[in-house]
């Protein structure tokens, strides 16, 4: 065992067991966990294959960029496949499967890709092309397509429905962490109209893993208070399970409400899904910073997870990710991570920082290596050690659990997707929203102010504008005094030199270092070329975690500023959304308007087998008692049809009436085919052309 | 484009509920004009970068064919008219 539920802690309900399946596999969680921290509490580390070289992978984050724990979950018609453990939420009778191996997630014939990978280096769907054209058809591409892939789709009707719907505030507020409850507040105080949508099925963000405390009680609490106000005020909106989507034109965002995902059987009267477009006078991006992996060789193994995502399942959901941890960082975060596990009574066992003069403090008795790089990882489907190296002095140190931290990144998808492009900070050493404009605004750790305190304080100001703004009281409110303050900072790490396994920079489309190397050699260094060429940031997760990393070896390759490398163009939607929800109620016999024909009906009585033509309803043939197939019927009309008489309802064609002496020498020098003069009472169907098509 | 339209007989509704026939500015010419000319009306549009009148019919709405002026690069929509008023005014 070494991913374990701790005795205590997190905000889960320890008093409400639910019992799961994964692969068949009967498990326990508890309720307000996700089934990835279900997993973890289980020791499942294992949870998938990689797309390319089918290498065992487990769960990397918490949250939304999940690249790796992808599952389906369901049965039978009812499946979704490719969905994200991270944000699942736990339910009684949750049936998931891991997906992209066979026979069996342990033991999958597909990882023998790996063994193929100089083959299948970036680019090679392109150079493969250039083979014999029957070599490609006959034997690569059936073997690719079967190897590579992530879940099924289900073909049978998708029982589910599905509604749209629209909603109008005067501010919307993106995501419900301290900057988002802040300016949620104090907009609401005032009177706005507000809509406070989160993604998460429990608002508060990084408030429920947060250690600090808030007006001298846990974090937790205090977003519990600012909830309970919000829910007693009339003019706000609470909107969880909620993922806003996409920014669009006049303000109005796209969102997916996940309305009855989280049950095991939906009630009919409600939809599954709801896809919301909401027309807001103004908007608040407040969706936090997300933090980097670090791309190191072995980065990869069942086990290397993010150092932030550790803490959210330690502090969050009462669970540890290994009973010895090491920590390979950059910056301080790696060491809050150390001492929340720590206090957790999780072995630390050694901190590899990057940096070569760390001043920040390490849990008591933990060994701190600075000027480090972890060049390769021990272990097969999980990690159990790592090797460290020091200016040509290799180590290894033992570990069940490996946390990455590499630097935050302000999630500004939403802010980007209208075409303006991402700009550089030097200073912060990411990407930040560009100028937009009043209609959106980006707030705390999204607009790169990662403390606590400044959180709270920028979404209570900015919020505050926006009030004035409007015309509403911009009345300031007292801020919440913060505890000890973190420090954000860290130091710039695209690649940790030295690498002796393959370092990857996209985990859901196995590209590594090497293949960005080869797609600069070759000529395809631009990043929107070099994203295509090796699929750095194609993958269902979009680049989540990959971009940044993708951006900064690009411009350390050529020893060049990101700024001038920059990012790939940003588009909805922020995460995947169902067809279904897309469709909403507009499906099967709603999808079109159904027209009929005046003989609708009588037909109807006379037994029509109706058929689709264009919007009008048809009949195809008319099936008498006994007739088995549509043969039977169809040879039975055509002859009666040649021995007496047939009628054709074409009443849902055109018509125009022409008459007069001249009238077929008129339809003569209109169509091209020509007229039969003199024949009364023919029939004959053509075309006409009007100035735009037929 | 833009999400939503103000349309003059029904106010804001989202741009779903339009169809869009297409350049505004083009004039049909006379019956007896040069093959050229017809060419050039039934054939020949131009995709501008920037300002652009369309016929919109407020199909899903009160049915009317409506002269928007947009940016088809900012998105910008700077009037929306009924189309019978744009064809009176015009001398049409
Ligand atoms: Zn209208």
């Amino acid at each position: 065992m070494t991913a374990y539920r701790l005795g205590s802690g997190g905000v889960v309900d320890r008093s409400n067991t639910l019992s799961f399946k994964f692969d068949g596999r009967a498990m326990k969680g508890y309720a307000g966990e996700t089934l990835a921290s279900a997993l973890l509490a289980n020791d499942q580390l294992l949870v998938g294959r990689s797309f390319k070289y089918h290498r065992p992978r487990g769960i990397v984050t918490a949250g939304p960029s999940e690249p790796n724990a992808l599952v389906a979950i369901g049965k039978g018609a009812a499946t979704d496949p490719n969905t994200k453990a991270t944000v699942a939420e736990l339910y009684a009778g949750l049936d998931a499967r891991s997906q992209n191996r066979w026979p069996s997630l342990k033991y999958d014939i597909g990882a023998l890709n790996g063994l193929l990978s100089p083959f299948l280096s970036a680019g090679f769907y392109y150079k493969t092309f250039m083979w014999p054209a029957a070599f490609w058809e006959k034997v690569y591409e059936p073997l690719i397509r079967r190897a590579a892939g992530l879940g099924r789709a289900v073909l049978e009707h998708d029982p589910h429905s599905y509604e749209k719907c629209w909603a109008h505030c005067d501010l919307i507020v993106v995501g419900a962490g301290p900057t988002g409850l802040m300016a949620a507040l104090t907009a609401g105080r005032v009177g706005l109209r507000v809509i406070l949508a989160d993604e998460d099925f429990r608002l508060g963000g990084s408030l429920l893993a947060e250690t600090t405390r808030i007006d001298d009680r846990p974090a937790v609490d205090f977003a519990e208070a600012c909830l309970a106000e919000l829910r007693a005020l009339p003019n706000i909106t609470i909107m969880p399970r909620t993922t806003v989507f996409g920014w669009y034109d006049d303000n109005v965002f796209g969102a997916l409400e996940r309305v009855q995902k989280h049950v095991v059987a939906p009630q009919a009267k409600l939809p599954v899904e709801r896809l919301w477009r909401i027309v807001a006078k103004r908007a608040l991006l407040a969706t936090g910073a997300e933090e980097g992996p670090l791309v190191f060789g072995g980065n990869d193994r069942p086990g290397v997870m993010m150092a932030g995502a550790m803490r959210t399942y330690a502090n969050r959901f009462g669970v540890a990710a290994g009973r010895s941890v090491a920590i390979f960082t950059n910056g301080s975060a790696g060491y809050r991570t150390a001492s929340d596990l720590s206090a957790h009574g999780v072995e630390v066992a050694a901190i590899i920082d990057s940096r070569d003069a760390p001043r920040d403090a390490a849990p008591a008795g933990v060994r701190v290596i600075p000027s480090a790089s972890v060049i390769d990882t021990r272990g097969r489907q999980r990690v159990c050690g790592l090797v460290v190296e020091r200016a040509g002095f290799e180590e290894t140190i033992a570990c069940d659990a490996i946390g990455m931290s590499g630097g935050w990144n302000p999630v500004i998808h939403l802010a980007c997707q209208r075409g303006a492009k991402a700009v550089w900070s030097p200073e912060l050493n990411t990407f930040l929203a560009p100028d937009i404009g009043n209609g959106l605004v980006v707030a705390g750790s999204a607009a790169g102010r990662y403390s606590l305190g400044g959180c709270l304080r920028d979404g209570a100001e900015r919020a505050a504008r926006i009030a004035g703004d409007l015309g509403f009281p911009s009345v300031g409110n007292p801020l919440p005094a913060v505890g000890d303050e973190v420090d954000p900072s860290f130091t710039a790490l695209w690649y940790a030199p030295g690498a002796k396994a393959k370092a990857f920079v996209d985990f859901q489309n196995d590209v590594d270092v090497k293949d960005l190397g080869l797609a600069l050699r070759e000529g395809f260094g631009h990043v929107e070329h070099a994203k295509r060429y090796t699929t750095a940031g194609m993958a269902t997760d979009q680049g989540k975690l990959s971009a940044i990393n993708t951006t900064g070896l690009l411009a350390a390759m050529q020893g060049i500023s990101p700024a001038d490398v920059g990012t790939t163009t940003f588009r909805p939607f922020y995460t995947p959304v169902a067809f279904g929800a897309l469709a909403g109620t507009a499906r099967d016999e709603r999808a079109a308007p159904v027209r009929k024909s005046p003989l609708y009906g009588w037909a109807e009585k006379n037994g029509a087998i109706f058929v689709d033509s264009g919007l009008w309803y048809r009949p195809a043939y008319f099936a008498r008692h006994g007739e088995k197939t549509w043969r039977e019927s169809t040879d039975r009309e055509v002859v009666n049809v040649r021995q007496h008489v047939g009628l054709c309802d074409v009443s849902t064609l055109g018509k125009i009436e022409i008459f007069g002496p001249d009238a077929a020498e008129f339809l003569n020098r209109l169509y091209c085919n020509p007229q039969p003069a003199g024949r009364q009472g023919a029939l004959r169907a053509d075309a006409a052309r009007g100035r735009n098509s037929l | 484009m833009a999400s939503l339209i103000h349309c003059p007989h029904c106010g804001v509704r989202p741009s779903q509920e339009f169809s869009i026939r297409g350049d505004a500015s083009v004039v049909r010419p006379a019956p007896d004009a040069a093959d050229e000319a017809w060419h050039e009306y039934v054939h020949l549009r131009s995709n501008p970068r920037g300002r652009h009148r369309e016929h919109w019919h407020h199909v899903a709405g009160c049915r009317r064919w409506l002269v928007v002026e947009r940016d088809t690069f900012t998105h910008d929509v700077f009037s929306v008219t009924d189309g019978a008023a744009v064809a009176r005014e015009g001398g049409r």
